[in-house]
């Protein structure tokens, strides 16, 4: 317990002090700042000036894209780096279990990206100001977000283990979110029966729950299972240095 | 009980060979020369004692706790120092260690004063406050030896620790490891000869993943070294002198020697073992009037040893 906290606390100095977390959450509250201010005109003027669901929905819709491309800078350096540097030799000689390391890492990550999550709480207090809020669907909203944010950055810190080379990690872990987040887009062609299966394994379809301002146990534990499975994968790749020789 | 009791360690990454069937101990206090040409497994040893990876055979024991059985008090009784240096180079030198500090368990209220204490020892104190990525190798070199140290461990491993150092630095971080070795155990890879020769007590010579030798570098040299050699340095006719030497007590052969054409000549003289007839040789020279520049046992060179264990190991 007391390792996991080590860990996390000096992941997350190396965040910050790299530049890596501000430039990141900068970017992100730009783009998302951008999406909510042309979502609010738009459902504000016209779009029938759904205020209190239509408007949240669509800025959650517009800002699932900004982590699904985001994420991954965040993650890439997570063992990469530690490979490149040598580093992680050292991590794993010292009294350490390989489970500390993988959640102390985790923990970091996820911490950067509820700061990210809690700076655009500014958004709807804002609106609160000039027209009344309806808390439900906004809490449904920013527990997808989360979850979801949570579930990249377990796919992203498992590339990050399977190379030494940053940009190879964030660009496959582009590739699987991006892949993740399409699985079920291909009703046209897949058959009722592939398509009920690639629902479930999609990241869009538990998402979009959340953002219609319902929280179903279900989309929970999609999540939760992926971040875990992921987490194992992570596992997994550590322990390959006890037959292959190398991390 | 030893300190480290290595028993059968094998390792294969698939079919390749890492290291067959190692044995060996190594007691408290001793400074280990482990000593191999790149490749032969010296590496992949020092990871299986750090419990890095597990054997593929065999097991070893580190202050009594079993590699297989306790890998976490394993790690906690060593200090081991890879052979890349690994440093976060955005960390300041006491950051880092105070971060393995806490890594290695030491008690938030004794980390101060042995992150401290480290930072002293190593000589670092001008640069506790850098960041890592602006010192100078060597100075790298002692914050990782630093981070080896912070757990206060009974062993010591460090994989190659004077590799790409000056010869200045070289010679400071040799001392450190003497002076560490005086209560501790340390084991210390190296594929530089001289250098074992001048820290360790012992020596371990693997090649190809199999030990050739473990001993005494003393031991080791008179092994090789049947018979006694003796370099004699004179002016003086070539001829005579080595019909001289040849005629003195328990001389078995004299050869010109070959090496440098500086004059005086010198010779190179092949002696019985326990002959002891270094002052014959020299009055022969004296009482013929030639001029006796400079006459000493021939030390055979850990170089010599090594090559000739490691191609006996092949013969045989």
């Amino acid at each position: 317990m007391v390792s996991i906290f080590t860990i996390t606390k000096r992941e997350l100095q190396s965040y910050f002090s790299s530049l890596i977390a501000y430039t990141v959450i900068a970017a992100f509250l730009m783009v998302s700042g951008y999406f909510f201010h042309t979502n609010m005109v738009m459902f504000g003027t016209a779009a029938g000036a759904d205020l209190r669901l239509g408007l949240w929905q669509q800025t959650f819709y517009d800002m699932r894209f900004v982590l699904l491309s985001l994420m991954p800078l965040l993650t890439m350096r997570l063992f990469a780096e530690e490979k490149k540097l040598g580093t992680l030799e050292l991590l794993l000689t010292n009294p350490l279990r390989d489970a500390d390391i993988i959640i102390g890492k985790y923990c970091a990550c996820v911490l950067v990206l509820v700061l990210m999550i809690v700076l655009t709480f500014l958004y709807p207090a804002l609106l609160a100001v000039v027209f009344s809020l309806d808390p439900g669907p906004v809490a449904a909203g920013y527990l997808g977000i989360f979850l979801m944010g949570a579930a990249c950055i377990a796919c992203g810190m498992f590339q990050s283990s399977l190379t030494e080379n940053q940009i190879v990690a964030a660009m496959s872990t582009v590739g699987m979110l991006l892949f993740l987040w399409f699985l079920d887009w291909n009703e046209g062609i897949a058959g009722p029966a592939a398509v009920a299966v690639l629902h479930q394994l999609s990241f869009s379809e538990h998402f979009f729950n959340f953002i219609r301002g319902v929280i179903d146990l279900h989309d929970v534990v999609y999540y939760l299972s992926l971040i875990a499975l992921f987490l194992f994968f992570t596992r997994c790749s550590l322990a390959s240095r006890r037959w292959s020789g190398i991390t | 009980m030893h300190t480290i009791e290595v028993d059968h360690l094998t390792k294969f990454y698939g079919s390749a060979r890492g290291v067959m069937d190692l044995s060996f101990t190594v007691e408290k206090g001793e400074i280990m020369g482990f000593l191999g040409p790149n490749g032969s497994g010296k590496t992949t040893t020092m990871r299986m004692l750090t419990c890095f990876f597990p054997p593929t055979g065999g097991t070893a024991r580190v202050c009594g706790h079993d590699i297989l059985k306790e890998p976490l008090e394993v790690r906690r009784s060593i200090g081991y120092l890879p052979e890349s240096v690994p440093l976060y180079l955005d960390m300041s030198v006491r950051g880092y260690l105070r971060f393995f500090a806490e890594v290695k368990g030491v008690s938030s209220k004794a980390r101060h004063g042995r992150v401290e204490e480290v930072i002293r020892k190593c000589g670092l104190e001008q640069h506790a406050h850098r960041l890592i990525g602006k010192l100078s190798k060597g100075y790298r070199q002692r914050v990782g030896i630093g981070q080896a140290l912070l757990g206060d461990p009974e062993v010591l491993i460090l994989d190659e620790p004077t590799i790409g150092l000056d010869p200045r630095q070289i010679i400071e971080i040799r001392n450190l490891i003497k002076e560490l070795g005086s209560t501790r155990t340390v084991i210390l890879s190296t594929h530089i000869l001289p250098e074992v020769s001048m820290t360790c007590n012992r020596v371990i010579i693997i090649h190809e993943g199999r030990l050739v030798a473990v001993d005494t570098p003393e031991n080791l040299m008179s092994r090789v070294q049947q018979t006694p050699q003796i370099l004699v340095r004179a002016t003086g006719p070539d001829e005579q002198i080595i019909r001289a030497l040849g005629a003195v007590r328990g001389v078995t052969a004299v050869q010109r020697h070959a090496p440098g054409t500086a004059e005086p000549h010198g010779y190179r003289v092949d002696t019985e073992p326990g002959a002891r007839n270094m002052n014959e040789l020299a009055r022969v020279i004296i009482d013929h009037g030639w001029q006796l520049r400079e006459i000493r046992p021939v030390d055979i060179t850990l170089e010599q040893i090594f090559i000739k264990l490691v191609t006996e190991e092949t013969e045989a």
